[in-house]
């Protein structure tokens, strides 16, 4: 599987007439977005605004942040199963809006929702402080249930990632990166001198707002299975909110899965990279067991000698990486972890749920129980009052001058166990 | 101008007596005492010992709460901008006092506090958490080691110095976790340290897998018919509206609700505060998560005595270990003195 991402680069946005990509514009046109987005009856009022790095802007509370893609040749569409058809994807040309990422906000649906400053010491520690953000603020209609309220953000989002790249389908790319799987039958005899490895890719799945899609299929009713990186980077995954803000996979860090990267980086060189495994997080303990096992039965009949696993969310689902970790091992495989830390707000208490004497190589992305104040901006987009009930807030995060007191946890991507930041942590 | 020091050592260390003069009451004198000299010169002209406080150490151990309060008075009066404790090398009882001294100054005072010990003084393990113990040999023999070191971390935390690692400043870890940012990214860290262990090199883990207390379960209730039984939850579920407002996650504190009239609990009374879980089917029904209607029926079957009037509930969200330990002890203790004699523990 050979996959071109024709990445067109947007370093600013602002209201056209015609939505389009012009010297590193991208103009947006309103009237269009919202008309397309009010089609779905679930939604009372829809609004959308432009925020871009290093404004005086809140954001919240945040649901998912995308990033706008669309196929340009190859098989299937974007985000198949979501809002394109179920054809495999992962082949041909993608054209990719990088720099731009559309942001879903409005009415709380759940606690796991987060923030975005796009200044200010909140945005040290956020990815999409630094993109230039399409923000969807969603209203649904009085007494809507909770999953389809949470459904009708999600199709939000995508449609409008869809629609923003799309309309830009014919511009000329600032770059192109190519990226290429082989079959079992190739790749099993490349690189005979170097370990097989492959990725074992945790996706949560604990219920609402704590969802994964893969191809539109609610990942806590799949069994693990294989998938090829260029899938991934053809969306798909798809986020249906997960977990709390910091550590949960939004539809971005899918599409930009930095694993996946910096696996392809050291493809051929220290390792032969032969593929990505998909499992879920599910909530029983015959989950937890069906799941690891089946796994790492995959990765067994891969022949891997090593297997990097990354965690989404915190809690529960330590316990599926930690089965994942050992059974691995006990298979003769070497592991390498991805999680993040729950330490408590003085760093002093376990930073995980469980844990595996095999769990000796373990990468951080620090303790989402940090406490930091963000101070008051110019403009919030949202309900700031949220900050009193999300996950990582309190009674009284929200100040009267605007200023929030929170835990890092509700900083959308600021603890990413994909690893999309440089955050980490480390014991004195 | 110099900083003010106190320095805290025990009786054998002033030159009372051994064991037999272990029951030294508290007492403070002006200036050095000791292995006070030492000290005050390897602080050189930055910081100076103004008191001494000297405590027997059979006397602190007999009422450690009391003794502290009483030391940490006398330190009080003397102003100081930090406090030496020991060091304690491998004597238990002494390095207990030092690390319940450095634990109330710390907390009370809010001024740096540097100990030097052993690493298996019981001391350590008790009190690591709360300030910096300079790791030492086990006798009084490593004197002249562990005095500059002491020194040298007080006068860093005295000026606000960042300090290092452990194994770049001799102190004992203390096994806080602090964020910080690295040159890479996570992922790529990751995969480096993938492609290490990959290759047999050596690599140093971001975090060693933690150990975890075990429980071990109480027998089981011998007389069931005459029990009373409480239920309490880490689900999160409170009278509706969550009055105390209790975090969805990374809870600060538990609640104690009345269920007292109660056969049944509905989305109309209750409601969940947790933020981990899809919440839609416990608002629905919340004894879903707390039975409050199964445990009435099993009341009024005969099963067990009574049901306990009160509740307890937590988010068990992304809530440290450490609050939790704490939320428990109170929970049991309050169960206790209303004569619980079960508990039924619920959890999502």
């Amino acid at each position: 599987m050979k996959l071109e991402l024709h990445k067109v680069k947007v370093s600013k946005l602002a209201w056209g007439d015609k939505t389009a990509v012009r010297d590193g514009v991208l103009f947006v046109n309103k009237e269009e977005l919202v008309s397309m987005l009010s089609e779905d009856e679930r939604l009372a009022k829809v609004d959308v605004e432009l925020a871009m790095p290093g404004e005086s802007v809140r954001i919240l509370p945040v649901k998912d942040v995308i990033e706008p893609r669309c196929k340009i040749e190859g098989k299937g569409g974007i985000f198949p199963g979501m809002v394109s058809d179920v054809e495999t994807v992962g082949e041909g040309k993608t054209l990719v809006l990088e720099g731009a990422a559309v942001v879903t906000t409005g009415k709380i649906v759940r606690f796991q929702e987060g923030i975005i400053d796009m200044s200010g010491p909140g945005a040290d520690y956020c990815p999409y402080s630094q993109t230039n953000n399409v923000v969807l603020l969603l209203d649904p209609v009085v007494d809507l249930e909770k999953h389809d309220h949470e459904a009708a953000c999600r199709l939000a989002g995508l449609k409008t990632a869809a629609y923003l790249a799309e309309c830009c389908r014919d511009c000329e790319p600032d770059r192109v990166d190519v990226y290429e799987t082989l079959s079992f039958r190739e790749s099993m005899h490349a690189y005979p001198d170097l370990p097989k490895v492959a990725y074992l890719y945790m996706l949560q799945s604990q219920g609402l707002l704590h969802d994964t899609w893969v191809y539109g299929v609610d990942a806590k009713k799949s069994l693990p299975t294989l998938i090829s990186p260029t899938e991934v980077m053809d969306g798909a995954i798809v986020s249906g909110n997960c977990v709390s803000a910091c550590d949960k996979n939004n539809t971005y860090v899918h599409l930009n899965n930095p694993i996946i990267n910096s696996m392809y980086e050291h493809h051929g060189k220290d390792f032969n990279f032969v593929g990505c495994i998909i499992t879920n997080e599910n909530v029983t303990l015959a989950d937890k067991k069906r799941s690891s096992s089946y796994s790492i039965k995959l990765a067994s009949m891969m022949g891997l000698d090593g297997l990097l696993i990354s965690e989404e969310g915190f809690g529960n689902p330590d316990a599926d990486l930690i089965m994942n970790c050992w059974k691995a091992e006990r298979a003769g495989m070497k592991t390498t972890l991805l999680t993040d830390e729950y330490a408590g707000q003085d760093g002093a208490s376990q930073s995980l749920a469980d844990s595996c004497p095999e769990g000796d190589a373990c990468v951080t992305a620090g303790n989402a129980n940090e406490v930091i104040t963000l101070p008051p901006m110019e403009k919030v987009l949202g309900y700031p009052d949220e900050a009193n009930i999300i996950a990582g807030g309190w009674d009284g995060s929200l100040a009267s001058d605007g200023t929030i007191t929170v835990e890092l946890q509700a900083i959308i991507g600021s603890t990413c166990e994909l690893g999309f930041t440089k955050l980490g942590a480390y014991t004195i | 101008m110099s900083y003010r020091v106190v320095h805290y050592i025990n009786q054998f260390f002033a030159g009372i007596g051994g064991e037999e003069k272990a029951d030294h009451k508290p007492e403070i004198r002006e200036g050095v005492v000791g292995p006070g000299m030492a000290l005050n010169n390897a602080l050189g002209d930055e910081a100076e010992i103004v008191a001494t406080a000297i405590c027997g150490d059979t006397y602190f151990a007999t009422d450690i709460e009391k003794a502290a309060v009483e030391v940490l008075e006398m330190i009080r009066k003397y102003n100081p901008d930090a406090v030496v404790l020991g060091p304690a090398f491998n004597a238990g009882r002494y390095g207990s006092a030092c690390g319940a001294m450095g634990d109330a100054i710390a907390t009370e005072l809010g001024i740096p506090v540097v100990s030097g010990m052993y690493p298996e003084n019981p001391g350590v393990e008790m009190y690591r958490k709360s300030m910096y113990i300079i790791e030492t040999p086990d006798s009084a023999r490593g004197m002249g080691k562990a005095v500059p070191a002491m020194a040298k971390m007080l006068l860093k935390l005295l000026k606000g110095e960042k300090t290092g690692l452990p194994s770049e400043e001799g102190y004992i870890e203390r096994g806080i976790r602090i964020n910080k940012f690295y040159e890479k990214l996570a992922a790529e860290r990751c995969v480096d340290m993938f492609v290490s262990k990959l290759k047999g090199e050596p690599f140093v883990t971001e975090y060693p897998m933690p150990v975890f207390d075990r429980v071990e379960p109480n027998l089981p209730v011998t007389d069931m018919k005459n029990a009373t039984v409480a239920i309490v939850t880490s689900g999160g579920i409170c009278p509706k509206g969550n009055p105390d407002h209790i975090e969805a996650s990374s809870a600060s504190k538990y609640g104690e609700y009345s269920i007292e009239g109660y056969d049944d609990l509905t989305s109309a009374d209750h409601c969940t505060a947790h933020g981990g879980y899809d919440a839609t089917y416990a608002d629905d029904d919340p004894d879903r998560v707390l039975p409050v209607d199964v445990m009435r029926e099993m009341e009024k079957e005969g099963v067990f005595k009574k049901l306990h009037n009160k509740f307890y509930t937590t988010v068990g969200n992304g809530t440290a270990v450490a609050s939790a330990k704490k939320f428990g002890a109170a929970i049991a203790d309050k169960l206790k003195a209303d004569g619980v004699d079960a508990v039924i523990l619920t959890s999502t």
